[in-house]
């Protein structure tokens, strides 16, 4: 029984990580896409519907592989999961069928018109379109994002006789507290991976001379876009990610920060290794005073350690949880550095002469990615052993019947799989991204006849 | 209120298969009906930009049962492990097959897709239907709600069945039979010339197929679940269902004969409609029907939300279909009317 948790847990963990690659760059460029058809449409400029039409490409791409890794996703609440979604449908349900019905429709059915319809609906409602899409994607986070912040932070519940748990306000589960910040945080994060993903294209095009039209239009939508969604990362959405943390998870807090015990003035640690073991930590390297300033805002004031809480309720990999928690929160500021040195050259005028920043933003593009994955485990490590937070243990929710030898064969299929899709996955982009974007201004053919 | 969310849900499924039914049609008749690399775009352009809305429907019916059922959709989702899992990545073939194909321009990239997506389509269609038969047969439920049942056992409908049995292997091919016959009407209304010509004799021979295999499924069912009957005995109104069937299936071959190209998807998609009503009718109010103990068997009563779920669900659902509906017909309108491709790609 204990390996089928595992492997349960596996799968889980490999296909919501996998499949979240592909929805943070799409609810990113929605957005850039957005912005791109709308100066488009009111400059008449047709450079810009040309931008939009290439990481409508991408866009499409990453859209596909999001769709046919997002339905394994919701098929696993109920698969291996079972005696979670007993537990908790009478409140997850409802945003689960509520996303269905309000965003995956509304994405499905516009997607067809951006990708097939600019010739033959015209400008206008291509732009409607663009619109839909980014509507739709951003609901559907906010639907999933809202399902994830009741497992967090329950509220808006009863406990029923059966020992289920019921809804008892639409209106509560949907404006959970935890839900502003962790919100704010993740969609900030996508645009911060799109914004990345543009300018490296840019800088990539730059560098080797190529459509050079095109490369300063993606930098200078990336970079504006990039410095300001990785400023608003840190300050105010990680920091209120962070406050939320230490306010109704503080265990979780304690436990990625590596503080294994409870102290006045706690440091902040930047570098060093955890050993649960022992409870210390190996190569510290802290800011004094730090987190309790941090978290309290007080330099003295009291953080509770990982010894304040009972063993049992521990997250059940401290090393793992602390260098997730240090991966993204030391990338995110690297990510800050990069997009102010860039928005700082962009703004003097020298950034498109500037070839080694050119460099390091085309190089830096997979590490939005890493980040977001980090934080994502960070959240979710942090929230063992629970799978409700303080409701239901993650060992009380897996599926009472699916044995190891099944679970272990289908993560099996799925690891393959997914190594077939990702591979597939970046060969298709770097063929695009070498295709380049159209060097008319029209529709071409191949545009318009899009995939087939 | 229980009676309404179990025809809500039952209801989009059978949307659902109606809709990426004829996409699957489309995927099995495929190999056959388009020959050059032009009728294949053709064939492909005829479904493309609404496949993935079609889609949609399953995940949202998987979403209502959800909301509505949540202990059915427990059971039913970790029972059926295995096939589902084969769906989901049958779904993945087929999704990526659709959208990838034209991104490279070579033949043995467009030959591999080819393959995936008629492929996947036709496995699909046969799992979807073992899928009916599995809830109208039973399953192997336990005390505590649930179950698990591996792909095959004896290959015979017992108290210990696997997914796949005599019974459900013929619901499958039925299926597949149908949404054939379903994809050749949508094919022969969407596109012109020696596609859509060799789509209507592919559609009358699946039309036969159908007719015959959907007869032998239907004398199957007392050897299989005699007490499907008991509603029908009960309430003879019932019989509207099958009878409307039996009328549209024959309206779908004769049209076929006269090529009618819209009344025979018409008949087609109301043959669909009728059939699965009419295993709703005589399944009501059971979700899930225990081999082991009728008192195992999960129903629209015992597995049902809280009622003030339930009521909740009231405000928004009626919000979101009437949104679903309008973007549906808004892309069906805008893409209406026959395929026309450039011949030069």
């Amino acid at each position: 029984m204990a390996t089928a948790l595992l492997y349960d847990r596996l799968q889980f963990a490999v296909t919501v990580t996998f499949h979240y690659l592909f929805p943070q760059l799409t609810m990113g460029l929605a957005l850039l896409i957005l912005y791109l058809k709308t100066r488009a449409l009111r400059t008449k400029d047709h450079r810009y519907d040309g931008a939009a039409r290439f990481w409508i490409k991408i866009f499409a791409l990453s859209f596909a592989f999001g769709v046919v890794t997002g339905i394994p996703m919701e098929f696993q609440f109920g698969t291996n999961w079972a005696k979670f979604s007993n537990f908790a449908g009478g409140v997850i349900g409802q945003t689960l069928a509520m996303e269905g019905l309000f965003a995956f429709f509304l994405e499905s059915s516009f997607l067809g018109i951006l990708l097939f319809g600019e010739q033959r609906f015209g400008p206008k409602v291509h732009w409607t379109a663009a619109l839909m899409l980014f509507l739709g994607s951003w609901l559907s986070g906010y639907f999933i994002l809202a399902t994830n912040a009741w497992m967090q932070h329950p509220v808006a519940y009863t406990l029923a006789p059966d020992g289920r748990v019921h809804v008892n306000s639409l209106w509560g589960l949907l404006t959970n507290p935890w839900l502003f910040w962790q919100y704010t945080h993740n969609m900030t994060a996508a645009v911060v991976t799109a914004s990345f993903v543009m300018a490296a294209v840019g800088a990539a095009y730059l560098l080797s001379g190529l459509h050079v039209e095109y490369a300063k239009t993606f930098l200078r939508t990336g970079v504006v876009a990039g410095a300001i969604a990785s400023g608003l990362m840190i300050f105010p959405t990680g920091h209120g990610n962070a406050r939320q943390v230490f306010e109704h998870q503080p265990v979780k807090g304690a436990a990625f920060e590596g503080l294994f015990r409870t102290e006045r003035g706690a440091g902040l640690l930047l570098v060093g290794q955890p050993s649960p073991e022992t409870m210390t930590i190996d190569n510290p390297l802290e800011l004094p005073n730090a987190l309790s300033i941090l978290v309290y805002d007080e330099l003295w004031a009291k953080v509770k350690g990982l010894d304040a809480f009972p063993r049992e309720d521990w997250p059940d990999n401290i090393p793992l949880l602390y260098y997730a928690y240090h991966i993204m929160a030391g990338l995110g500021t690297i990510l800050v550095a990069i997009m102010g040195a860039a928005l700082l050259m962009l703004w003097r005028g020298r950034l498109f002469k500037t070839p080694w920043l050119l460099w390091l933003i085309m190089l830096s593009a997979p590490f939005p990615y890493i980040a977001t994955t980090a934080g994502w485990m960070t959240a979710e490590l942090g929230r063992q052993p629970w799978l409700v937070y303080g409701l239901l243990r993650t060992a009380d929710g897996a599926s009472p019947l699916v044995h190891s030898g099944t679970a272990l064969f289908t993560l099996i299929g799925f690891l393959g799989l997914y190594l077939l899709l990702g591979l597939l996955f970046l060969f298709l982009v770097f063929e695009t991204v070498r295709h380049g974007p159209p060097a008319g201004s029209e529709p071409t053919k191949a545009a318009a006849r899009h995939g087939y | 209120m229980e009676t309404f969310w179990y025809v809500v849900v039952t209801l989009m499924l059978a949307v659902y298969v109606v809709l990426d039914g004829f996409d699957f049609g489309v995927g099995i008749l495929y190999p056959f009906a388009a020959r050059t690399e032009l009728e294949r775009r053709t064939a492909l352009a005829s479904i493309g930009p609404v496949w993935n809305g079609n889609e949609v429907w399953l995940i949202a019916s998987g979403g209502l049962l959800f909301f509505a059922f949540p202990r059915a959709y427990a059971a039913g989702f970790s029972g059926f492990y295995l096939a589902l899992i084969l769906v989901l990545w049958l779904l993945i073939f087929r999704g990526l097959a659709l959208e990838l194909r034209g991104h490279l321009d070579h033949e043995l990239w467009r030959q591999f897709w080819d393959l995936a997506f008629a492929g996947a389509s036709l496995l699909l269609a046969i799992v979807f239907g073992a899928a009916l038969g599995n809830l109208i047969r039973g399953v192997p439920l336990n005390p505590d709600g649930y179950f698990f049942v591996a792909f095959w056992t004896t290959f015979t409908p017992g108290a210990e069945p696997g997914i796949l049995d005599w019974y459900t292997v013929l619901m499958g091919l039925t299926s597949a039979a149908i949404l054939a016959m379903h994809g050749a009407n949508y094919l022969v209304m969407k596109t012109e010339g020696a596609l859509s010509k060799r789509a209507d004799s592919l559609g009358r021979l699946a039309g036969w197929i159908a007719a015959g295999l959907t007869g032998l499924a239907v004398l199957a069912i007392p050897f299989v679940r005699p007490g499907l009957m008991h509603n029908y005995v009960d309430h003879p109104i019932g019989y509207l269902f099958p009878i409307a069937g039996g009328l549209a299936l024959g309206a779908a071959i004769f049209l076929r004969g006269k090529r009618r190209e819209v009344g025979a998807f018409f008949a087609s998609t109301l043959f669909i409609f009728a059939m699965l009503g009419s295993a709703a009718w005589g399944v009501y109010p059971n979700l899930l029907i225990a081999t082991t103990d009728p008192a195992n068997s999960l129903t629209a009563f015992n597995a049902v939300t809280s009622p003030y779920g339930l009521r909740l669900g009231l405000i928004w659902f009626p919000v979101g279909i009437s949104l679903v509906i309008a973007y549906q017909v808004y892309v069906y309108h805008a893409f209406r009317g026959k395929v026309q491709l450039n011949p030069e790609p």
